[in-house]
């Protein structure tokens, strides 16, 4: 028994210096950018280098927002991303429970259509939506960006399929029974009852759409439609060397996901697990 | 009697099928069906936005397979995806097992593999550039500690691609959520049994744990692959589309983009993407073929 407790011990003590030494790896990079944003700049390129700025230089943040017209990306950006983020809200539900709870022949084929599309490469039907939207006369607007988000995505409907899945069957049944519509029994009983799993699409799209690089960068070419990855970039094209002001604006673009996460960090990881295991 | 009104309601449960569902049958037809067909459609032809361009039949396909830069991004994005797929399964797994070890902590060392997976792309091209800095970066001064000539990373034909490799593990977290999960799936009784019959831990990885992850695994592999072979936005934003030095950070999705949206030959590209569509469609196939030999189910045997 006493050896037993030993051992269990020392392999205890073995993950956890395994742990910390891969967390590092994950780690480090992180302390290196807060540390690099807080640099003066002729603290950059010393050798060695040095973790802790002699002097905290707070005004990079100030400065590298200053550079550019930070605001009006940000501003860019919120829109699309709330757009986009309403829009998946808005039909993604709607469609899932159309194919897990009503009872008609389309919903399987429409279901295994969903899973198909899931995995179809997004750069295959790139460039004749791209002249789609063009012809519409759309492009250099942030409308194709947010548009589609309206008519559904097959990920968010499946996760949402599979949440309606497992909800009892004596839900509607009960309620057709007393008369209630369809769009009473979705409205009223379903959609509450799926509010997690909402809030879980919701950040998965609005993440998404803030994170998006290739959408903006072939759609958006006007310099005050930029979305903030495409002011970052061009940001980071313009000023290579300047480590400390490329540092403060990635903290200030990662920073808001992060808090987002710490918020609803729960039904983040339960998202993450369901597309993954169910 | 009773006939007639089971049709009606089947009736009724139909149109309400199709209005709740009508959004994304709009959806299937407008973002996915038309453009699918219309790429295969453009693929024929010399489009490009500026001219409409004329059916050239099959020249797109030929001028492609005589591309030299073509076969330089497939190479690239085969590197990539037979390098980074499977090491990032083995680390993610290896990683979620000890996690799952029920040791103290388990939540601060999941955020902490966590957090890099939400750093947006381009700030982790930023934070890895400086990182993998030749001369000054932080990568290179501790190989120098060590007695290492560090190599020039993103400035080496040789070295680029493994350092976008390391920098894709980085934001692996994702995945060690999914495999954690998984894990914490499997019944207790197997161990209870399997402590029984006094297997130590290596004959429970192997005959327990390893198995009844496979399915998650499966998932990943798939999943992991489609998106491996799509690698654009790493690429592209640390060379600024060029895919320096060399070509040899020219990505299959790189050299597509920089046809139709660069070049504006969007015949050329789209006969690239339909290229990509055979690739993605004929390696997922074969990963589901190979199931059978590998992927354990639960309830089934």
């Amino acid at each position: 028994m006493r050896s037993q407790l030993s051992i269990k011990r020392i392999q205890n003590a073995c993950a956890h210096a395994f742990l910390i030494l891969v967390g590092l790896f994950f780690l480090l990079p992180f302390i290196w950018m807060v540390s690099t944003s807080l640099k003066p700049d002729n603290e950059l390129f010393l050798w060695p280098p040095k973790w802790i700025p002699g002097l905290l230089v707070w005004s990079n943040y100030p400065d590298s927002v200053n550079y550019v017209p930070f605001f009006n990306y940000l501003r860019n950006t919120l829109t699309i991303s709330g757009l986009a983020t309403l829009g998946v809200l808005f039909a993604c539900p709607l469609v899932a429970y159309g194919i897990a709870r009503i009872p008609w022949k389309g919903s399987k084929p429409l279901f295994a259509l969903t899973l198909i599309v899931m995995m179809l490469p997004y750069q295959v039907t790139m460039i004749p939506i791209f002249i789609l939207f063009k012809n519409f006369g759309w492009v250099g607007t942030s409308i194709p960006l947010w548009l589609p988000a309206f008519f559904g995505a097959p990920f968010y409907i499946f996760l949402l399929r599979q949440f309606f899945m497992g909800l009892p069957k004596e839900l509607e049944d009960a309620a057709r029974i007393d008369g209630a519509s369809e769009l009473r029994i979705y409205w009223g009983i379903m959609l509450p009852l799926c509010k997690p799993a909402l809030l879980t699409i919701a950040l998965f799209q609005f993440m998404g759409s803030w994170t998006d690089y290739q959408g903006p960068l072939i759609y958006l070419s006007d310099e005050s439609k930029y979305t903030i990855m495409l002011g970052l970039q061009a940001f980071k094209t313009q000023h290579g060397a300047e480590w400390q002001m490329l540092m403060a604006a990635s903290v200030l673009v990662t920073l808001p996901i992060i808090i987002l996460y710490f918020i609803v960090q729960r039904s983040f990881i339960q998202g993450i697990t369901f597309s993954g295991i169910k | 009697m009773v006939k007639p009104k089971k049709t009606r309601f089947e009736r009724k449960m139909a149109l309400y099928g199709v209005i709740f569902t009508l959004p994304w049958i709009l959806g299937l037809l407008l973002f996915h069906a038309y453009p699918l067909i219309m790429s295969i459609y453009y693929s024929f032809t010399s489009y490009s936005i500026l001219d409409p361009g004329e059916w050239v039949g099959l020249e797109n396909y030929q001028t492609l397979f005589q591309d030299h830069v073509f076969w330089v991004s497939i190479y690239n994005t085969l590197y990539f995806t037979v390098f980074f797929v499977p090491i990032s399964i083995v680390f993610g797994v290896g990683l979620a097992l000890i996690l799952n070890l029920k040791i103290r902590g388990q939540g601060f060392y999941r955020t902490m593999f966590f957090m890099p997976s939400l750093v947006p792309p381009i700030a982790t091209t930023i934070i890895w550039l400086w990182l993998l800095n030749p001369q000054f970066g932080l990568v290179n001064h501790w190989l120098e500690q060590i007695g290492l000539q560090g190599p020039a990373w993103l400035g080496s034909e040789y070295w680029s691609k493994p350092s976008v490799i390391l920098m894709s593990l980085w934001g692996v977290g994702q995945s060690i959520v999914i495999y954690l999960a998984g894990l914490q799936d499997i019944p207790q009784d197997y161990y209870d049994a399997a402590d029984v019959d006094g297997a130590n831990i290596i004959q429970r990885l192997k005959h327990i744990t390893l198995p009844l992850l496979t399915p998650v695994i499966f998932f990943n592999l798939i999943m992991g692959t489609i998106g491996a072979l799509q690698n654009f936005v790493l690429p592209y934003t640390l060379t600024n589309g060029q895919g320096t030095p060399a070509n040899s950070m020219m990505f299959y999705v790189m050299y597509l983009y920089t046809n139709g949206f660069g070049y504006l030959k969007m015949g050329y590209a789209s006969a690239m993407a339909w290229i990509l569509f055979l690739i993605v469609v004929i390696l997922t196939a074969l990963i589901f073929i190979s199931q059978k030999r590998w992927v354990y189910y639960q309830g089934k045997d």
